[in-house]
């Protein structure tokens, strides 16, 4: 069992909002996964020809200013960072590929959760609510956000394997279920298509297979029309892009889900109690997604 | 009676979810010591999971709003009208009474139940009467994937589409839908409708609210009973 929300802003109205209205969201599903527990935030996006990096280190002691000059020093780029408690988010005029190398070439307890020009993403083990607290969520602000309460089953309850996962520039995937063919889709990736993996973790090898899908030129909606196709096993999905969001669940549909939806907004749960919060939710649209249906919003359709 | 409206209903006692736990709320729905017909009315569901749980008197209750999972689940004797949507597993277990749902009910409603009447107003999702056990389901809009799998007894009425593999695995439960089906599961065929078959679906569509709904318009599916009876061809086997 996991818990996934997603909340995505129609209008520009509610911007300030976002993390107030999300927080309840991902601390109501914590029942469903007490484990471990992350967001992705699409908010502030970067100047035009740079690129925003999420990075974390388990040591709240860990010297970022010197990371920062090194990898500054070392590609010839500048790089402004900002710290938010064990994750700091860089800013950089460099290329997103070469700075995520030399930031985890850099110290091998370096991870990069994220790299685009607009996506955040922090994630941690433990209960939701500490999540939410320790980073802030509550006062974050943007256009639309994706959260996971994690009961760990197919691998370590870790920072690392906690979700939401992130294989492409602005991209983030959450899963509740479980797949069976993610070993060899991994290796399949991995060797044909040259991705690197970070983790034994399923989900990531969906989140994999979903940028690798847009990077050839598919579109979200399209990308994950070709995984009713290609993955196997249980799953409902919930993936964020710079300015798309899309729900997909597989054609048993076990695994729960609901959406709702105002002028306003859009919001997907696992379970309707983690909606009841949200402005307008008496009056809103609300309903299971279909079996084997995308469902998507904003991006490129 | 019809349309979500509880009938009965002097002396209203009102149970505030938002004030009480729901654990309290539930207490005082199974408590004893309550006069037959009492009319209760839930607000401020807020989704909570297992509302209205193990109700075993005839007493009434509305429920306000959406509902979690298992809204009067094992129901006894008790009419339950959620005015809202519910979530999985509304009804389920269900040994009598009436459960009556305004919304939408997602998957598995009315699984596995022995008696009573489950009505859902607008859609179900998939798995609708999974191993039914004699309890009766009509639902007004369309049902989802493999609804009535493996069901054993009892009826589900259909008024609008059903989804994937109806009736999968069927025992001697009886399907009746006045839409299309998208296609049927494994021993599940269509079948004659007689007049038998005419009388009982129009007394449970009266049941339901539905009097207006004209029975011509059903075909009725059943089981082949292929896959669950002894087949003499292969004794040798053994």
């Amino acid at each position: 069992m996991c818990g996934i929300v997603g909340l995505y802003l129609k209008t520009s109205s509610l911007k300030d909002r976002l993390g107030e209205m999300f927080t309840p969201m991902l601390i109501e599903m914590t029942d469903r996964g007490p484990d471990s527990a992350g967001v992705a935030v699409y908010h502030a996006p970067a100047s035009e020809g740079q690129v925003k990096i999420t990075a974390f280190h388990p040591d709240p002691a860990f010297d970022w200013a010197a990371l920062a000059a090194a990898v500054s020093s070392e590609l010839g780029v500048t790089i402004e960072h900002h710290p938010n408690d064990t994750h700091h988010v860089l800013i950089s005029d460099g290329k997103a590929v070469a700075l995520e190398d030399a930031i985890e070439a850099y110290d091998p307890l370096l991870q990069v959760m994220s790299a685009g020009t607009t996506i955040e993403i922090y994630k941690e083990t433990g209960l939701p609510e500490e999540v939410a607290e320790k980073f802030g969520l509550k006062g974050m602000k943007g256009s639309h956000a994706v959260g996971h309460t994690r009961m760990a089953t197919e691998s370590a309850v870790t920072t690392a394997g906690s979700h939401p996962f992130s294989t492409g520039l602005d991209l983030c995937l959450v899963h509740n279920g479980s797949l069976s063919n993610h070993n060899r889709l991994r290796e399949h990736l991995a060797t044909h298509r040259g991705i690197e993996f970070k983790t034994e973790n399923d989900t990531e090898v969906a989140a994999a297979y979903v940028s690798d899908k847009m990077n050839s030129g598919r579109s979200l909606h399209e990308a994950l029309e070709d995984s009713i196709k290609d993955l196997d096993g249980f799953y409902t999905f919930v993936v964020g892009t710079r300015d798309g969001f899309a729900v997909l669940r597989d054609p048993i549909a076990c695994k729960p889900a609901v959406l709702a939806e105002t002028d306003d907004y859009v919001a997907f749960a696992s379970e309707y109690r983690a909606l009841v919060d949200l402005p307008g939710i008496e009056t809103a649209k609300v309903w299971e997604p279909e079996p084997a249906v995308v469902y998507s919003w904003g991006g490129r359709a | 009676m019809s349309g979500g409206q509880i009938s009965g209903g002097q002396n209203i006692e009102v149970l505030d979810l938002s004030q009480m736990p729901l654990r309290d709320a539930n207490a005082r729905l199974q408590d004893d010591a309550k006069p037959a017909g009492a009319f209760f009315k839930v607000i401020n569901p807020r989704g909570a999971h297992a509302l209205a749980c193990g109700l075993d008197s005839e007493i009434e209750v509305e429920v306000e709003g959406h509902t979690g999972y298992y809204c009067a689940g094992m129901n006894k004797l008790a009419r339950v009208v959620i005015k809202g949507n519910a979530g999985q597993g509304v009804a389920e277990n269900m040994m009598s009474g009436e459960v009556r749902v305004t919304g939408d009910v997602s998957q598995s409603a009315g699984a596995t139940a022995h008696g009573g009447l489950l009505v859902v107003e607008g859609n179900a999702a998939a798995r609708c009467g999974i191993s039914l056990k004699g309890g009766d389901i009509v639902v007004k809009g369309n049902v989802g994937h493999m609804s009535m799998f493996m069901a054993q007894a009892g009826t589900l009425v259909v008024l609008g589409d059903a989804g994937d593999a109806l009736g999968d695995s069927l025992y001697e439960a009886q399907i009746y839908v006045r839409g299309s089906a998208e296609n049927l599961g494994a021993d599940c065929v269509e079948k004659e409708m007689r007049e038998e078959h005419r009388e009982k679906l129009r007394a449970l569509l009266d049941k339901a609210g539905c009097g207006d709904v004209d029975v011509s318009e059903f075909k009725r599916y059943g089981s082949a009973r292929a896959l669950y009876h002894f087949k003499p061809d292969n004794v040798g086997a053994y």
